[in-house]
């Protein structure tokens, strides 16, 4: 079977899909940044295939690049706050933290 | 590569970081912060100079940026552009960290500890807002809204083993990082499909999709959902509807000096990428925005955003009707705001570009002006509960009056600024209403003036609080405050008034900076 740029994008739409479906169902707070990591990831498969299949260059690669870099911060922010939930609430359980409502 | 090959890619940076001072001001400002806060670790008088420290790298900021040659030019191989409209807005941004600067000092939110960090990730902030009110490339405009948001989720949660504090972060870290993800998977279809990052060239390949008769059904569902995507992402910026919801919470989390300046700053930067994108890669190479239709992929772009605006100031008013915790009712008070700024996007127009520009800057100075009260009473009370402005009047005669002032301009009554504010958005709604689609121009610009009718009734309730209702005690002490507060306070209040009859310099000078750089 040969390899081409739709079977990039299936996955790549696939893990944005995974992404989506695991922020919205898990309670574990440091899975639900794993989520946005997946939804980050999708894009960057798009990003590698669009380069190499139909745009050239190397433009989408770096684009991919900066965006694994940021994916990195964002990791280091994101499970930064997860530690001050835990501290504050004793525990990573994204329904414990809902004090505020209309 | 060799040396020779670069040699021009080094020449264009090189040429380009002369255009660049202010950024570079405000990104060895933020380090020279770190450095400082640590110098003057034990220092008694701390919080002063770390303040007179971070108002002086906004004050280089501003001296580069006034000093910056006027001609609109592409910077960095097309990665940001400096024009009028970038320096329009920047001014704006540092106009509302010099007073966020100004306001956390004296405040309880900020132990001294931990007032250096907080102005280093506030300048970080304002470097991310130069950065987006200048992007014309999907990279630079993600990577922007990226530090931006970063710098925000930590600032939210600035009070340690505070729970609000704490949740608000949270909830701002998930609902940002899915916004940012997901705009950035519409941006990895749109390079795709138009193999091209840069706003410019993204809007003429879209027109040859166009003019190559009718592209595939799956290339044109494609263009559409790639382009709600990075809607997304922006629409989640600016706090609109449906991208709305981190709003309440994260405003009433966080400490109230950076609510003030997220309600103002961020937004502003949100319209001002929005506005970019929306004419760099929507609108076509040549001011094809005269000609209304803007049907990227066969949809009608600014009747969606004319919806979005709708629901928008209809949800933010209604729901604010029921809030008893001002700095809520303020959240839901600033996304209504962003729906009526969204009918100037609407129109698609120069005009609507204007009134824009001049209804954030207007909006800034009503905004802070009443996050100001809000932080003056909280610092007195320990209070937001709308029951502590009871009798307010009394005990604080002049920050019930200009809170007055503040929350009649919100509501768009002459002869304050906010009226002259909205007065040009809708006169940017009006104006479409002779051309195509005229009578939906015609019902945004009812359901805006509907919304105004209902956003008087909860400001009207904090006045009313303010001077008509009896405070709890019989005698109750009157407020003090920090005189810097009373100096902002009274500023601002005197600006609201002197924009609301005088405003003649906004428009001048709306007016001039309304070139955007599209090359």
């Amino acid at each position: 079977m040969q390899i081409s740029l739709s079977h990039f994008l299936a996955v790549g739409a696939l893990l944005f899909s995974f992404g989506l479906v695991t922020v919205a169902t898990r309670r574990n707070a440091v899975g639900v940044l794993m989520g946005v990591e997946l939804i980050l990831n999708g894009a960057n498969i798009n990003f590698a295939a669009f380069n190499h299949y139909v745009v050239g260059g190397i433009s989408g690669q770096i684009f991919a690049l900066f965006v694994i870099v940021l994916a990195a911060a964002e990791a280091a922010v994101g499970l930064a706050i997860v530690l001050a939930v835990f501290q504050t609430f004793k525990t990573i359980d994204v329904r414990a933290a809902d004090l505020m409502r209309e | 590569m060799d040396l020779q090959l670069l040699s021009p890619l080094v020449a264009e940076n090189l040429g380009s970081a002369a255009f660049f001072r202010p950024e570079l001001a405000l990104t060895f400002g933020a380090m020279a912060l770190f450095l400082v806060d640590l110098a003057w670790k034990h220092h008694p008088g701390r919080s002063g100079r770390l303040a007179a420290v971070a108002l002086l790298v906004l004050a280089v900021a501003a001296g580069l940026l006034a000093a910056q040659p006027v001609e609109a030019r592409s910077l960095f191989n097309g990665m940001i552009a400096t024009d009028g409209f970038a320096t329009f807005f920047k001014w704006l941004f540092l106009a509302a960290a010099a007073v966020t600067v100004m306001i956390a000092a004296p405040g309880k939110d900020f132990p001294p500890a931990r007032l250096g960090e907080f102005y280093a990730l506030l300048v970080a902030t304002v470097l991310g807002m130069f950065l987006m009110a200048s992007a014309k490339d999907l990279l630079m405009a993600y990577l922007a809204i990226e530090l931006v948001s970063m710098t925000s989720y930590v600032m939210a949660g600035f009070k340690k083993g505070d729970r609000r504090a704490t949740e608000a972060s949270l909830k701002y870290v998930i609902y940002g990082g899915v916004a940012s993800g997901v705009m950035l998977f519409g941006m990895s279809y749109l390079y795709g499909l138009l193999r091209t990052t840069n706003f410019a060239e993204m809007a003429v390949r879209i027109q040859d999709l166009q003019a190559t008769g009718l592209p595939a059904a799956a290339t044109k569902l494609t263009l559409v959902v790639a382009m709600v995507f990075v809607t997304a992402g922006i629409g989640y910026k600016v706090a609109s509807v449906p991208w709305h919801m981190w709003c309440p919470d994260v405003y009433e989390g966080a400490p109230t000096p950076f609510t003030a300046f997220l309600s103002v700053g961020p937004k502003a930067a949100g319209f001002a990428l929005a506005l970019r994108f929306f004419f760099g890669a929507l609108a076509g190479p040549s001011g094809v925005a005269g000609g209304l239709p803007v049907a990227a992929g066969g949809v009608p772009w600014p009747a969606i955003v004319g919806l979005m605006s709708v629901a928008t100031m209809t949800l933010g008013n209604l729901t604010a009707l029921s809030q008893t915790n001002l700095k809520r009712l303020l959240a839901y008070s600033s996304i209504a705001h962003a729906g009526y700024a969204l009918m100037g996007l609407s129109a698609v127009s120069d005009t609507g570009v204007q009134a824009i520009m001049i209804y954030m800057a207007i909006y800034l100075v009503m905004n802070l002006g009443a996050f100001l009260v809000v932080i003056l009473v909280a610092e007195a009370t320990g209070s937001e509960s709308i029951l502590d402005y009871k009798g307010l009047a009394r005990r604080h005669p002049l920050a019930a009056t200009s809170f007055a002032i503040f929350l009649f301009s919100l509501t768009g009554i002459p002869p304050f600024a906010g009226f002259m504010g909205k007065w040009y958005l809708f006169y940017a709604v009006l104006e479409r209403v002779p051309g195509p689609g005229g009578s939906w121009y015609a019902a945004l610009a009812v359901v805006g003036a509907l919304n105004s009718a209902v956003s008087l009734y909860y400001y009207a309730r904090i006045i009313r609080a303010m001077f008509i209702d009896a405070p709890y005690e019989a005698h109750p002490a009157p407020i003090k405050s920090s005189p810097v507060y009373t100096i902002l306070l009274g500023t601002a209040a005197t600006a609201v008034l002197v924009f609301g009859v005088w405003w003649t310099p906004i428009v001048d000078w709306s007016t001039a900076s309304l070139h955007m750089f599209k090359g």
